[in-house]
């Protein structure tokens, strides 16, 4: 299958500061890509940008060879983004949440399959509560379950682990490394240590230093 | 990790992997979604449909007791009070039409559909205008009795409402938009909004107006209409814009 | 073709350009003003009517005019920048707002001074006058829009597309306004649909409104000058430039 994602000179200025310049990224399909670097080194932002959310930088960024503002719609329909916040809404189930998820995606409307989702990501028997009286790490976890639930080849992950027990850390990496091996990409941000594995690769974005341009 | 059972169920395009897959269901099977969604979450908050009718009512108590009781007197100012305080009633709402969304990131998730924008918001505006303005139309003929809104203008007052809060909603959903990233956007929200409603209720009010003179109220409703036409081929962009520059801060 | 645009839209360039620009914005527009002003309030005939109140035209009518186009100004600057990236074209639209707002309160107040030989009161619900306020209040939430996001990228944004959305709104706000007024007011006596002025009351008129357009684009110009060194006081030619001694 295809999958490359590209960035060329990729550099970012967010009012006169320079998070990041000269930025070279090529990602293929079995890659895990972990973005490394301090808190306000913009990996965030980079994240935001190589998601298609942000257009507010310099460089190109291609799909499968193809500038991404031709490619945005092929792009996005093959992508899955997990910010910060989970997108969770917290007065409906996770299953309402999940049914939500499934037709933007366009997924045919299975709740056998929200289900089985759900069950993957340890909330078996939590279906059917409002998802604000889960635990965060279990909010969290409704939201991994879209990860299953709708298969998309690349998936950028915004600190996924954040909030999740040693038990869900271990499975998500595993689900992780899956991904990898049956042809799909990840790009993430994490402070937690990833296990080394041959599809792992790193990218250091520098500290927050100020550039001055010419 | 088990795989999903449905794994096989779908691709049709890409028989070497699941992952490839063409969305089969489109913009109608999302619209719905997103329609369904965001009705459950209002109708699950009743407080926030119930509190602008309560304004509404609240609102219009005021005047008599500021003003005066007299009947005559009030029901020459009848029309005017009912719509300004319906166009404030619906104003108080706005402010929460994408906030639940920007503060939980499903705003990012409505950005990244591969789904054009414009028309999701159109579906949340909607919902907002089904449980805001609607209510407030239908509820505005007993505040009408309450100020001696002259007999023959109750259906009149709640087709005007009805239509003007439509356009009230597109509009107000731009300013909802620019504001949803800032903190206190409220107050702010306010003033972007209420200027460009002023057409709105010059022609509701209007229509009201001319059915209590027994003139000729089609040329009022179809001004609102063309307003409403107007907005709805034009806010929605705005809308998408505005929320694509708010989810940067 | 993007490249020149890009160009032409290069702080550097603007700054360069505007420099030679300024000077004949400036003196036409103190020439303009100073000749219309002592031909309107010394030379021009007194009003039949209104006898020498009417004066006021060459500052109310004026100031009007630009409040409006500042605005339809402002928006297409906002076009300018949201499409083409321009950063010229939003430090325009930033600088140009305030100036607008001036415009309208001068266009009001003076209005309202006008409404006391005219209908004896400060304030009547004319319909020009209404339409102005309602004007100047788009103003004011344009700028509170700007103000009131951390980041100027943002903020930039969030003030063009509120702009455009303006524009597009001020010609229905003054179509219904008008048609509110003569509803509700049908026989009042109207500063908009004067009788025909004679020459020697419109040409100073004419000059006045020129002037204060040259007015607007060399402040314009002036304000957006410094805008561009305050913004771009990091780079190198803004550097040289004041290693110059400028």
């Amino acid at each position: 299958m295809t999958l490359r994602l590209q960035a060329r000179e990729l550099a970012c200025e967010r009012d006169d500061r320079w998070l990041f310049e000269d930025l070279d990224l090529d990602i293929v399909a079995g890659e895990i890509v972990r973005i490394e670097g301090p808190n306000g080194s913009g990996k965030t932002t980079l994240l935001k940008i190589l998601s298609g959310q942000l257009a507010d930088y310099h460089g190109e960024l291609f799909w499968n060879e193809m500038p991404m503002r031709q490619a945005r719609d092929a792009f996005l329909s093959s992508l899955l983004y997990l910010g910060h916040t989970t997108g969770v809404k917290a007065a409906l189930t996770p299953l309402e949440n999940l049914a939500w998820y499934q037709a933007m995606a366009g997924g045919p409307d299975s709740e056998p399959a929200r289900l089985a989702a759900l069950d993957g990501v340890g909330l078996a028997g939590f279906e059917d509560l409002p998802t604000g009286q889960l635990s965060a790490g279990q909010q969290r976890r409704v939201a991994l379950a879209r990860l299953e639930l709708t298969p998309r080849p690349l998936w950028v992950l915004d600190e996924p682990f954040t909030a999740i027990d040693r038990q869900g850390v271990a499975e998500l990496e595993a689900r992780l490394e899956a991904h990898a091996r049956n042809g799909g990409s990840v790009l993430v941000t994490t402070h937690h240590a990833l296990r080394a594995t041959p599809a792992l690769r790193h990218v250091r974005l520098g500290a927050g230093n100020a550039h001055v341009q010419h | 990790m088990p795989m999903s059972s449905t794994e096989a169920t779908v691709s049709k395009a890409e028989p070497a992997t699941s992952l490839h897959r063409e969305p089969s269901g489109g913009l109608r099977v999302a619209l719905q979604a997103t329609f369904r969604r965001d009705l459950t979450l209002l109708l699950r908050r009743r407080g926030e449909v119930l509190n602008p009718l309560v304004f509404f009512a609240l609102v219009i108590t005021l005047f008599p007791i500021g003003i005066s009781p007299d009947p005559e007197l009030l029901s020459t100012i009848a029309p005017g009070l009912l719509w300004v305080a319906a166009l404030l009633a619906a104003l108080l709402s706005l402010d929460s039409l994408f906030r639940g969304d920007y503060d939980d990131g499903s705003l990012e998730q409505l950005l990244l559909s591969p789904q054009p924008l414009a028309a999701l918001a159109l579906a949340k505006v909607a919902v907002h205008w089904l449980l805001t303005g609607l209510p407030l139309a239908l509820m505005a003929p007993v505040l009408g009795i309450m100020l001696s809104l002259p007999a023959g203008s109750y259906l009149v007052l709640s087709l005007s409402l009805a239509l003007g809060s439509a356009s009230l909603s597109l509009i107000g959903a731009i300013g909802a938009a620019l504001t949803v990233g800032l903190a206190r956007g409220g107050v702010l929200l306010s003033l972007l909004v209420l200027p460009l409603y002023i057409p709105v209720l010059i022609f509701g009010a209007g229509a009201v107006q001319a059915a209590i003179l027994g003139d000729s109220i089609t040329a009022h409703l179809a001004i609102l209409g063309a307003l409403l036409a107007v907005a709805l081929m034009l806010a929605p962009w705005a809308i998408a814009a505005s929320l694509r520059i708010s989810i940067n801060g | 073709m993007w490249t020149f645009i890009h160009k032409l839209g290069s702080p550097k360039w603007f700054y360069v350009i505007s420099a030679r620009l300024l000077p004949w914005f400036w003196a036409a527009a103190a020439v303009l003003i100073v000749v219309g002003s002592i031909w309107g309030l010394a030379f021009a005939p007194a009003d039949y009517q209104q006898g020498n109140s009417f004066r006021i035209i060459y500052v109310h009518v004026p100031a009007a005019f630009l409040a409006q186009s500042i605005f339809v100004a402002m928006a297409v600057s906002g076009l300018i920048f949201m499409v083409w990236k321009i950063k010229i074209a939003d430090m325009a639209a930033a600088m140009m707002a305030p100036l607008g707002a001036a415009m309208t309160f001068i266009a009001l107040f003076s209005g309202a001074v006008w409404g006391v030989p005219t209908w004896g009161t400060w304030w009547m619900w004319d319909a020009r006058l209404t339409s102005m306020l309602i004007l100047l209040f788009l103003y004011v939430g344009v700028i509170a829009l700007r103000g009131a996001f951390s980041s100027r990228d943002s903020a930039s944004r969030a003030a063009s597309v509120l702009a455009l959305v303006g524009v597009i709104n001020i010609p229905i706000i003054k179509y219904s306004v008008d048609w509110w007024y003569t509803l509700h007011q049908p026989a009042t006596f109207s500063v908009t649909s004067r009788p025909a002025m004679p020459l020697e009351m419109w040409m100073p008129l004419l000059i006045m409104v020129l002037g204060f357009y040259c007015f607007f684009i060399a402040l314009t110009l002036t304000r957006t000058r410094s805008e561009i060194l305050r913004r771009e006081a990091t780079k190198h030619w803004v550097r040289e430039l004041a290693g110059e001694g400028r």
